[in-house]
């Protein structure tokens, strides 16, 4: 069952809010009364695009809840912007142990909670794509495997910004970082974590955007519904470490999905279930164009041939997910 | 200080203590632009403000929003020529909202349901002596009716509506309508003096405290045609006038040649195959393009089988038959005489070669100023004689009904002004909400809807309304593909995409805040705000 779209109501339900709708069809974010889990204050840079993805999934997960939450956190730039010691920018119980264990810190969280009786404290496990996609992935994959009552949030912004921009399993080819300087990023390496999910055949594997809130947040919550081992991996576009303008943050997450390089679908015990389909469909030069990542690409003369091969497997994820009808 | 461990300089606590506003190079700062439809209007009305309104749904606050800057939204669903939906932003995108359709969606509604304007402003104790009961004059007697003053209307007519009765036909402003929307502003306490012409202003303004002229246009413009004895040659303006008199409709015969290329050669036309011609050709001396008339009415026309003869002047016209030079447009896109003639069957010849104003009454007044057939008026209306203000097709500007209204509202305004012994300062325009200014990713993909006409043998046949108004549940969604161009609509998406919780959430119609303790400056709420109501604004140091 996807996410419900509202037809014909001025924005219908792309804006954050819509003033046309009845309250119970409004999304989290557009609540004069929402958490905040993330508040101010907190040290992220100007347009930080895990900062809002972060508020957005654990506000949801919060209102899902009815507020009994407890959030583990891997090492990385969200843990570090927003608790220097001795503060915190978390309002909601909140955890963190070291890099490479969030999910099984998480799994542990969930144990103790079920060794106490306790079922209506849910877990939520959360870490960037570093502490995710290649430290603590024996312990997610474990926490896959033993179908802990967890939901585990990747926040993927495709390298370890918080030390420097270093590049992570997650970096798509191509992309410059400190480690991988022009030409780039090699093609043929790295890891897809959603489909490595699926592999599990848990409960609930689901992708989003920061792009796409309505679409976030109905994630969160179809994902709260379910128990078992679950796995939400949000793209979160950083400034940083893309090299794009603080304003644009959204714009590229946007244009990632519409490009095809990001797909935006929901799977359920091993089988998708959903995707987003492309709206407005953009050749990857326009994703491409706007980070500095991949300025090396547009010079003179362009790299046509390695724009070409990035178009190739953003076409493929539009053919293997349906994702233009 | 001291009693904090090394390195640390802030308490246990939480990061509301730290004000990452320092930050911040730019700040964000919402305002209000103007919308391209609101700029476009000739009658100046707030059309994006009643657009919000309809959309909640709340026709009757919609309705009223109209009401402030014009008294015929009924009126105006029908016969405006529509400048907001060419302007509309919304047109780059898909097509046009359908601002006229929802507009006659309020204005029949308000009419089905007695709505009424109240008058609130206590009595001024001045009297305005209008002259003229069209467009421009009831509008500029609603307006000061609204501003307290006492309105007396005079108009050589036996019926009020001006142009709106004797000029645009029935099939397209059905005289229902017409006498609803001017009874309504009788009913506010307008006096109406039909059947009276003034001919000596000084004497008829004994009592009155200032006048507004609006006597519009009603004198068709001859064209020498050499002609036979036996040719019969009418002008388009008694023709259309006789359609609304008791004598009975004009006699016209099977073949009607009209020559002119403005609204009134196709109303003409039109109505001449209503009336039963088998034939009515339009003759017009320059292209398509070049016509003055609007591009609904050519479209209409033709639909309803009147032909067109472009490039074309009558050489020579006789009973039962005309002669036609065609014609070549020069360089400078003037039309010159080519020497080839063809002839062409016709009973009569409608002359619609556009009016003149009949001014008689401006003689003996001092300080009035006429130029090519037309009084000049300051940018408050005001012609040279202090007191005596002029509006519609009597002064120059583009001769539509909307036009007029605008007319009737600005000359109210200052009248107003004048009368209470000051001058009218009128608000300043924000800038202009262009398309580049919006993001359009976050609004629907709606198609425009479209009104129903009446079939094409229905319409020859009858004088019966050709176009029809939308449904509710339509009209309602036409309003809401309104883009909202460069104001707030409150979609909270700057609110939803600040990383920092800078925004602040008023509550519903109280908009946004920016808490600058917080804000970082990044821009975002700007960037994806879809209408363009913020920007960003260097922070001084």
């Amino acid at each position: 069952m996807p996410a419900q779209r509202t037809k014909f109501y001025q924005v219908g339900s792309f804006a954050v809010g819509n003033r046309l709708l009845p309250i119970e069809q409004r999304a989290v974010q557009a609540g004069m009364e929402r958490r905040n889990s993330l508040t101010s204050g907190h040290r992220a840079c100007r347009g930080c695009g895990e900062a809002l993805g972060a508020r957005y999934a654990i506000d949801a997960a919060i209102s899902a809840s009815g507020g009994r939450l407890v959030a583990v956190n891997a090492t990385g730039c969200l843990e570090v912007f927003s608790t220097p010691y001795p503060e915190t920018s978390w309002q909601v119980p909140w955890i963190h142990s070291l890099f490479g264990n969030a999910p099984a810190v998480a799994s542990g969280v969930a144990a103790a909670l079920r060794a106490k009786g306790i079922t209506d404290v849910r877990v939520v496990g959360q870490g960037g794509d570093g502490g995710t996609v290649d430290i603590g992935f024996a312990c997610l994959s474990g926490m896959f495997e033993r179908d802990d009552d967890v939901l585990y949030i990747c926040y993927d912004n495709q390298a370890y910004m918080n030390t420097g921009v270093q590049r992570s399993g997650a970096t798509p080819p191509a992309a410059r970082t400190s480690t991988t300087p022009v030409p780039g990023n090699a093609f043929g390496q790295g890891k897809n974590v959603p489909m490595i999910a699926m592999a599990h055949e848990i409960p609930y594997v689901a992708t989003a955007t920061v792009a796409d809130l309505r679409d976030l947040e109905y994630k969160v919550r179809r994902a709260m519904e379910l128990r078992g081992a679950r796995y939400l991996h949000i793209l979160v576009p950083c400034p940083l470490g893309w090299v794009t303008e603080a304003c644009d943050t959204i714009r590229v997450a946007r244009l990632a999905t519409e490009s095809g390089l990001f797909p935006v679908f929901e799977a359920e015990r091993g089988e998708v279930t959903d995707v987003t389909k492309i709206r407005r469909r953009v050749p990857v030069d326009d994703y491409l164009r706007l980070q500095g990542r991949y300025r090396h690409l547009f010079g003179d003369p362009p790299q046509t041939e390695v724009i070409a091969r990035i178009q190739a497997s953003a076409d493929r994820n539009i053919r293997r997910f349906g994702l233009v009808d | 200080m001291d009693d904090k461990p090394f390195a640390i300089t802030l308490g246990v606590g939480s990061s509301l203590a730290n004000k990452t506003g320092a930050w911040r190079t730019e700040r964000p700062v919402y305002l209000d632009r103007l919308p391209p439809c609101n700029n476009a209007c000739p009658a100046g009305e707030n059309i994006q403000q009643w657009l919000s309104l309809a959309e909640e749904p709340s026709y009757e606050a919609a309705w009223r929003q109209v009401m402030r800057d014009n008294p015929f939204p009924a009126i105006m669903g029908r016969v405006c020529y529509r400048p907001c939906e060419t302007a509309c932003n919304r047109g780059k995108l898909d097509e046009a909202v359908g601002v006229n359709s929802v507009e006659r969606f309020l204005g029949d509604e308000a009419i089905r349901n007695g709505w009424t304007m109240p008058v609130e402003a206590p009595p001024s104790g001045k009297r305005v002596l209008v002259v003229g009961a069209g467009p421009a004059g009831l509008s500029a007697a609603y307006h000061l009716t609204l501003l307290g003053h006492r309105v007396t209307v005079a108009d050589s007519g036996s019926a009020a509506g001006g142009m709106m009765r004797f000029g645009i036909p029935r099939y397209r402003l059905p005289r229902e309508i017409l006498d609803a929307e001017i009874g309504r502003i009788t009913a506010m306490g307008v006096t109406l003096e039909l059947n009276r012409t003034i001919t000596d202003l000084p004497a008829a303004m004994r009592g009155y405290d200032a006048a507004f002229l609006a006597v519009g246009a009603h004198i068709g413009k001859r064209a020498y045609i050499p002609a036979g004895d036996s040719a019969r040659i009418l002008d388009a303006v008694s023709v259309l006038r006789g359609m609304e008199g008791d004598a009975g409709a004009p006699l016209l015969g099977r073949r009607v040649v009209v020559y002119g290329g403005g609204n009134t050669a196709m109303d003409a036309a039109r109505t001449a195959k209503r009336l039963g011609a088998a034939d009515a050709v339009v003759v017009y001396r320059r292209t398509r393009d070049r016509m003055p008339a609007h591009d609904v009415e050519v479209t209409e026309a033709a639909e309803e089988g009147v032909r067109m003869k472009w490039l074309s002047t009558i050489a020579h016209a006789d009973g039962g038959r005309i002669t036609i030079e065609k014609m070549r447009l020069d360089e400078t896109g003037f039309p010159q005489p080519t020497g080839e003639y063809e002839e062409l069957a016709a009973d009569s010849v409608v002359l619609a070669l556009g009016q003149e104003a009949d001014l008689t009454l401006l003689s003996g007044l001092p300080g009035i100023e006429v130029a090519d057939g037309v009084v000049k008026v300051g940018p408050n209306m005001m012609t040279g004689c202090p007191g005596v203000f002029a509006g519609g097709d009597m002064v120059p500007a583009e001769r539509t009904v909307t036009v007029a209204v605008g007319h009737g509202k600005k000359a109210a305004r200052h009248i107003d002004a004048w009368l209470r012994g000051g001058a009218y300062e009128p608000p300043p325009r924000h800038g202009l909400a262009d398309f580049d200014l919006l993001n359009t990713w976050y609004y629907s993909d709606a198609p425009a809807t479209v009104r129903p006409k009446l079939d094409v043998a229905r319409r020859i046949s009858t004088f019966d309304e050709v176009e029809g108004g939308l449904e509710e549940s339509t009209a309602l969604f036409e309003a809401r593909r309104c883009l909202s161009c460069g104001n707030c609509f409150e979609c909270d998406n700057c609110y939803g995409v600040c990383p920092d919780n800078a925004i602040v959430k008023l509550g519903p119609g109280l908009r946004f805040a920016v808490d600058l303790d917080f804000c970082k400056g990044c821009g975002l709420c700007v960037a994806e705000c879809p209408a363009g109501a913020i920007e960003m604004v260097p922070e001084v140091t």
